[in-house]
């Protein structure tokens, strides 16, 4: 049967058509321009069953594609209500709706722009889609001049201009790495959303798995004994290709350190070679430490709905930590993660003070900086193993890749995290090529489908976000034979490789410890002769 | 919400036609669910794929990692593509009547 391409295809999309990008902006003010939802753009709406799992408001079945997206009665003092209280609760929220001087310094710096040149995706105007709004109902000037004063009325049109550029936007903060003000534009994100989705406006990209990590402790809804199975899995394959049997520690009481690494390690490629290689390694050094089935999530998609939501879903680390008695806490290969970890994770569930200050067993370094959440990136964990030479490396094993480096948003600009995943890279891999120097480290461009924009029914919107991130990759493919992009986020995993087989193909995407496991010299293995992908190291041989 | 109609079986399917009652799934359903999968006909291999997704659903209430699918059916990605066009995620996963996976998947 011939198979339609469908917009929820990458190939649905032509190269050249999405190239032609005209950035002049249009003659027509941008308010009177009409925003257009059509198939390939937006995302589906939230179930109703998760929705209502979670007890968010106004759970009901209605598509963006319709004129009547069923708002409640009240849907207009819910908004504005629901700014004020925010306006009031977070003088963050309040300063950034006060201060843009609209420099345009941010302009040309979002990903969505790049790709798209609509000039609703510049940073600067899409804060303006709230910012109006706080304006005509919060400032004095705008109640007394409206328009004039740069006000505008909240109408249902608002409410789905928001839906469809709140959602083109994946909370990466490239754009505030540029302005003058540091205005977080992905705080400006997240609080539309949190107002779309009290009056019912979420998608289910990010309400399904928000659901699912309530009930059963992940994103992907994996039960206590598909995750041993699944561990145990990755312990045979292990054996197969090593001759080592790893140990794969569960719920153990009294391990000296909690590992949470995001579910889709678990079951997403290339995610799962990741997977592998934290259990190789922590089996070689010799690690006292645990998997959790009950916090069996490094990620946390409430950060893409709401604060509240965000709060609850973390709250299980901590209070897995306490039950198991652990000293302090582990994180995988993450990116949002760290943003929560970072930046919330303290004041919203902590203090934690019922742990330990994080300190290697296997170096004794002190991992100071950590001394608030008690929770140490495996970048950094590893990197200070190979700084102090406790890890034997045969790079030759990596030799036949030609590898560059992409700075996952969250760890490169919300906990500074460039340097070690660099150091680790270099000791395991020999032939390290960066990308241009204005796409990665705090200016790293974004894969185009995080803060729940990794689904695939929006592809045009993630093909045209990660276009610059594919085409930087292209380049060094091209320049240095590059053939694998490594990257220390689960989300980037999946959603780089589908930039990349777009963008830049044969190039294919890994986890930093996928390629720390191939080069990783094992007490008592057999000689290797195939990756952690079961492919020849030699492919000559 | 969408729904399917096959035989006297009426069953609510997803923006992407995943059934969302997976306790109405029979050999029926499949067919249907395959038919707009680009899969004319299901065959022994199909069924090895299908049968294999289901009793791991209904151990574990999730998809099994395509890996695991591939170990246990003794087949290999390029087989499952050659059978499900779509894939197995998309294809394999929608016969089967499990849930379209969501996450950093």
């Amino acid at each position: 049967m011939a198979v339609n391409v469908k917009p929820d295809q990458p190939e649905y999309y032509n190269h050249e058509q999405l190239t032609q990008i005209d950035y002049r902006p249009p003659a027509q003010a941008w308010e009177s321009r009409p925003v257009t939802i059509r198939p390939g753009s937006f995302l589906h709406p939230a179930k109703p069953k998760g929705a209502s799992s979670l007890g968010l408001p106004h759970p009901r079945q209605w598509s963006p594609m319709d004129e009547d997206w069923k708002l409640p009665a009240d849907w207009k003092e819910i908004i504005i209500t629901g700014m004020k209280e925010r306006l009031e609760k977070y003088r963050s929220f309040k300063i950034f709706m006060d201060t843009c001087v609209r420099c345009g310094a941010c302009a040309d710096k979002c990903h969505f722009f790049i790709g798209s040149g609509d000039p609703r995706n510049m940073p600067v105007l899409r804060a303006e889609l709230l910012r109006s709004i706080y304006r005509n109902d919060f400032t004095l000037t705008g109640r007394l001049l409206g328009t004039l004063a740069g006000g505008r009325e909240l109408t249902v049109d608002v409410i789905k201009e928001w839906f469809a550029y709140f959602y083109q936007c994946t909370e990466c903060r490239r754009c505030s790495v540029f302005c003058p003000f540091g205005i977080d534009t992905a705080e400006i994100t997240m609080m539309a959303r949190e107002l779309l989705q009290l009056v019912g406006v979420s998608v289910n990209w990010i309400i399904e798995p928000a659901a699912n990590c309530d009930r059963t402790g992940n994103h992907l809804g994996i039960q206590p004994h598909g995750m041993k199975d699944t561990l145990e899995f990755f312990a045979d394959e292990i054996e197969e290709l090593t001759g080592v049997r790893v140990n794969v520690p569960i719920n153990k009481k009294g391990a000296e350190i909690l590992f949470v690494t995001p579910s889709g390690d678990l079951l997403a490629d290339p995610g799962t070679y990741t997977c592998m290689g934290y259990l190789a390694l922590f089996h070689e050094i010799g690690l006292n430490y645990t998997w959790s089935t009950y916090a069996s999530e490094g990620g946390n998609f409430g950060l893409f709905s709401s604060a509240d939501l965000m709060k609850r879903l973390n709250a299980k680390i901590f209070a897995e930590a306490r039950r198991l008695g652990v000293r302090w806490i582990l994180g995988g290969e993450c990116g949002h993660m760290w943003r929560v970890v970072h930046q919330y994770m303290d004041t919203m569930n902590g203090p934690a003070d019922f742990l330990d200050v994080p300190v290697s067993p296997v170096t004794g370094t002190r991992f100071s900086h950590a001394r608030s959440t008690k929770m140490v990136h495996i970048a950094e964990f590893t990197a200070d193993l190979v700084k102090n030479g406790r890890l034997t490396l045969d790079a030759s094993r990596n030799d036949r890749l030609r590898v560059t480096f992409h700075d996952s948003c969250n760890p490169a600009r919300a906990m500074g995290l460039i340097e070690e995943p660099r150091a680790v890279l270099k000791s395991v891999c020999r032939n390290f090529f960066e990308m241009p120097e204005e796409t990665i480290r705090e200016k790293t461009l974004c894969c185009g489908g995080g803060a729940g924009l990794g689904a695939g029914e929006n592809m045009e919107v993630r093909l045209r976000g990660g276009m610059a991130r594919g085409l930087a990759v292209k380049h060094v493919r091209d320049a240095h034979g590059v053939n694998r992009l490594a990257t220390i986020c689960a989300i980037d995993r999946v959603t780089l490789t589908t930039v990349c087989d777009y963008w830049a193909p044969g190039v294919k995407v890994a986890g930093l410890h996928e390629l720390v496991a191939n080069a990783l010299v094992m007490k008592g293995q057999k000689k290797r002769t195939h990756d952690f992908r079961h492919e020849p190291l030699d492919p000559e041989s | 919400m969408a729904q399917i109609v096959v035989g006297d079986v009426t069953i609510e399917v997803d923006e992407d036609g995943f059934i969302q009652e997976p306790e109405k799934w029979n050999v029926k359903v499949a067919q249907a669910l395959a038919e707009t999968e680009y899969v004319n006909e299901l065959t022994e291999g199909h069924w090895r794929l299908v049968n294999y997704l289901r009793e791991y659903y209904q151990k574990f209430g999730v998809a099994p990692m395509i890996r695991k699918l591939c170990k246990e059916t003794g087949m290999k990605l390029a087989e499952i593509y050659e059978l499900f066009p779509t894939g197995p995620a998309k294809g394999a996963c929608k016969v089967a009547g499990l849930a379209k996976p969501t996450g950093c998947v």
